[in-house]
């Protein structure tokens, strides 16, 4: 098994959070204006890469080998599936 | 039984004293996957008890029309909490955490889980989001009538102890989701030297594929009763259309986590009966291979059906003609399974003892549950029925007659390995045919009483259904008399039965290779797996 452990220095970390920070802004800022179709594809854009930055680097995943990297795309696939199959509600009522 | 096998000594041996240590404490804290085991099974069990009891009770109410034993608002929370006690304590924790933390490990060629503390912590939230949702029943507004599914509006507007019990049950959600990662780990990382992918037993292959729904759908769930207590606490409004909320956003959340719940329930029964069927008919199972791959192919393809609760909620079309179609594709992989099991069952030498009996009964009752499900599943059919007792006919043919029956025969086949005890054979059939019986009048009656129009959850009914509803609650009696006998049978005998040698029945798999009852660490040496989990020749057929 696997031991190393890999470790992130502060500026990439803080350059992160950073990048978490103004995207939490921007999910704010189209909240309050109407974009049409465009409002909850951009939500859940931004959602999506705010989810990518804490996988990558707050949780190692960018680091991993490439068994946990499949296991992650199983799970990435399957909320794909779940938010997918809601819209066939949602766009069609 | 072997007649050497008697000449062992009786008695409780292994883990039961070969690490010194006795009383409470070396149980509530043991992180031996064979104890943990026992306290889930203990655990689950009594609930299953309190369940029964609260199944019975509802019946006795429905024998006649009008008031017979309780008022409608206690038979509100009477169905409720029966609903809660038997999918949230009993039948989703039910078999991970017992049998397979029983029986998985040993399977694999391993001493334990990969992580026996979480194992352990495990089994503590479990016990602790029990007591929240048993507190909730005699604090505050009392217990919740909401049903099992916590439905909003309703669950938002009621004066019940809602807030705690679906706390509860997020703790219980927490449990279940580190049982999932533990099992996926272990299974990958330690089998034994040789038991590959291609020989690992058939139960495993059922734990593996619930244990990825039971972390992929497991923290909707968690979301979902987050979001119930938000919406009675601070008034949110996610699901009050007056407040730009949408109420059927909630159904898809529950129904995303509960409908897969469903396989975590069902999942390890079908390896349960897997295990026993070539057992007890000598022969090797027939499409190893199919069956594996039907175990993930329904955990993927049933984790894609959940709309098919919301036919008639007001869903789009679109959805309703996507969601059925998806119900339809789940079958393929449920009839691969029930097909391989017949073809192990053609031309074997069939000895019909008691987990036999319950794992055939297992594939006629699932199968007719599994039918009534296809009525279900097509929207046509399933606006007729929506809602009705035909439904809660269904549910019960898949998930007692199927979880359920399974689970009765994985307690005669397992538990005398780790008592070192059996029961008797005459009683435990006796027992069976009650149930059997029993529940074919209970459940087959309730699907006629929906087809005739009866809806589901109402406290009176019509004086048409009277004569039903009257044989119903007979054959909840008589299946409450064959369980009964069943129960005693079954634990006089672990406890002063007739010693059981290491492998009674003529397994193949790894946990009949060792001593009975199991030693802590299992194996005395690391065993090397040079053959399949169904390859009988050498295997001291009795």
């Amino acid at each position: 098994m696997n031991t190393t452990t890999h470790v992130i220095g502060y500026r990439t970390l803080t350059a992160v959070w950073l990048g978490l920070m103004a995207l939490t802004a921007l999910t704010v800022w189209v909240s309050r204006h109407s974009l049409g179709i465009g409002h909850v594809w951009g939500s859940l854009a931004i959602a999506a890469l705010k989810g990518g930055l804490v996988i990558a680097f707050f949780m190692h995943m960018r680091y991993e080998g490439r068994l946990l990297r499949g296991l992650l795309f199983v799970t990435l696939v399957t909320l794909a599936c779940f938010i997918g199959l809601t819209f066939f509600d949602v766009l069609y009522r | 039984m072997n007649p050497a096998e008697n000449m062992l000594p009786a008695g409780k041996g292994g883990f039961w004293i070969d690490t010194g240590k006795t009383g409470i404490a070396s149980w509530i804290f043991s992180t031996d996957h064979k104890r943990i085991g026992l306290l889930y099974f203990w655990s689950v069990f009594g609930f299953f008890l309190v369940g029964v009891l609260l199944g019975l009770l509802i019946r006795i109410e429905l024998m006649a029309p009008g008031r017979t034993i309780m008022g409608p608002q206690t038979y509100n929370a009477l169905f409720t909490v029966h609903g809660v006690v038997m999918v949230f304590l009993f039948i989703i924790p039910g078999f991970q955490g017992s049998f397979g933390n029983l029986v998985m490990p040993i399977q694999i060629g391993s001493r334990d889980v990969a992580f026996p503390r979480l194992n352990l912590f495990s089994w503590w939230l479990y016990i602790a989001g029990a007591a929240i949702i048993l507190t909730s029943l005699f604090t505050g507004g009392g217990p919740p009538d909401t049903g099992w599914t916590f439905y909003l509006p309703f669950s938002e507007r009621t004066g019940t102890n809602v807030s705690l019990a679906v706390f509860g049950v997020f703790i219980v959600g927490f449990s279940s989701i580190l049982t999932g990662v533990n099992f996926v780990t272990t299974i990958h990382r330690l089998r034994a030297e040789g038991m590959t992918w291609g020989r690992l037993p058939l139960f495993v292959w059922s734990l593996y594929a619930t244990a990825w729904v039971q972390i992929l759908a497991t923290p909707i769930l968690g979301i979902t009763l987050v979001l119930i207590i938000a919406e009675r606490l601070l008034g949110t409004g996610l699901f009050d259309p007056a407040r730009g909320g949408d109420p059927l956003m909630y159904q898809h959340l529950f129904w995303i986590y509960s409908h897969p719940a469903v396989y975590i329930m069902i999942l390890p029964a079908m390896g349960v009966v897997t295990e026993i069927i070539p057992v007890f008919s000598r022969k090797p199972i027939f499409g190893y291979r199919m069956i594996a791959f039907s175990s993930l192919a329904i955990a993927a393809a049933g984790s894609l059906v959940w709309g098919h609760h919301m036919f008639t909620s007001g869903m789009s079309d679109t959805a309703i003609l996507v969601f059925s179609f998806l119900t339809f594709v789940v079958a393929i992989p449920s009839a691969i399974k029930v097909f391989n099991w017949v073809s192990t069952l053609y031309r074997g030498s069939i000895s019909l003892e008691a987990p036999m009996l319950f794992a055939l009964s297992f594939i006629l009752l699932f199968s007719i549950g599994g039918l009534t499900g296809l009525i279900l599943g097509a929207a046509a059919t399933d606006i007729h029925v929506h809602d009705t007792h035909f439904v809660v006919g269904h549910f019960h043919y898949v998930i007692f007659g199927g979880s359920g029956f399974a689970f009765f025969g994985a307690m005669h086949y397992w538990l005398p390995k780790f008592y070192g005890r059996r029961y008797a054979e005459k009683p435990a059939i006796l027992g069976w045919g009650l149930m059997f019986v029993g529940f074919n009048i209970l459940y087959f009656t309730m699907m006629v009483l929906g087809m005739e129009g009866m809806p589901r959850r109402y406290y009176d009914y019509l004086p048409e259904f009277a004569r039903l509803n009257f044989v119903s609650t007979m054959g909840s009696w008589i299946l409450a008399v064959g369980l009964a006998i069943l129960l005693v049978n079954l634990f006089r005998g672990l406890r002063s039965g007739e010693p059981v040698g290491n492998n009674p029945w003529g397994g193949a798999t790894l946990e009949w290779s060792i001593p009975t009852p199991p030693p802590t660490e299992n194996f005395a040496k690391e065993p090397v797996v040079t053959h399949g989990p169904y390859d009988f020749r050498g295997a001291g057929i009795p």
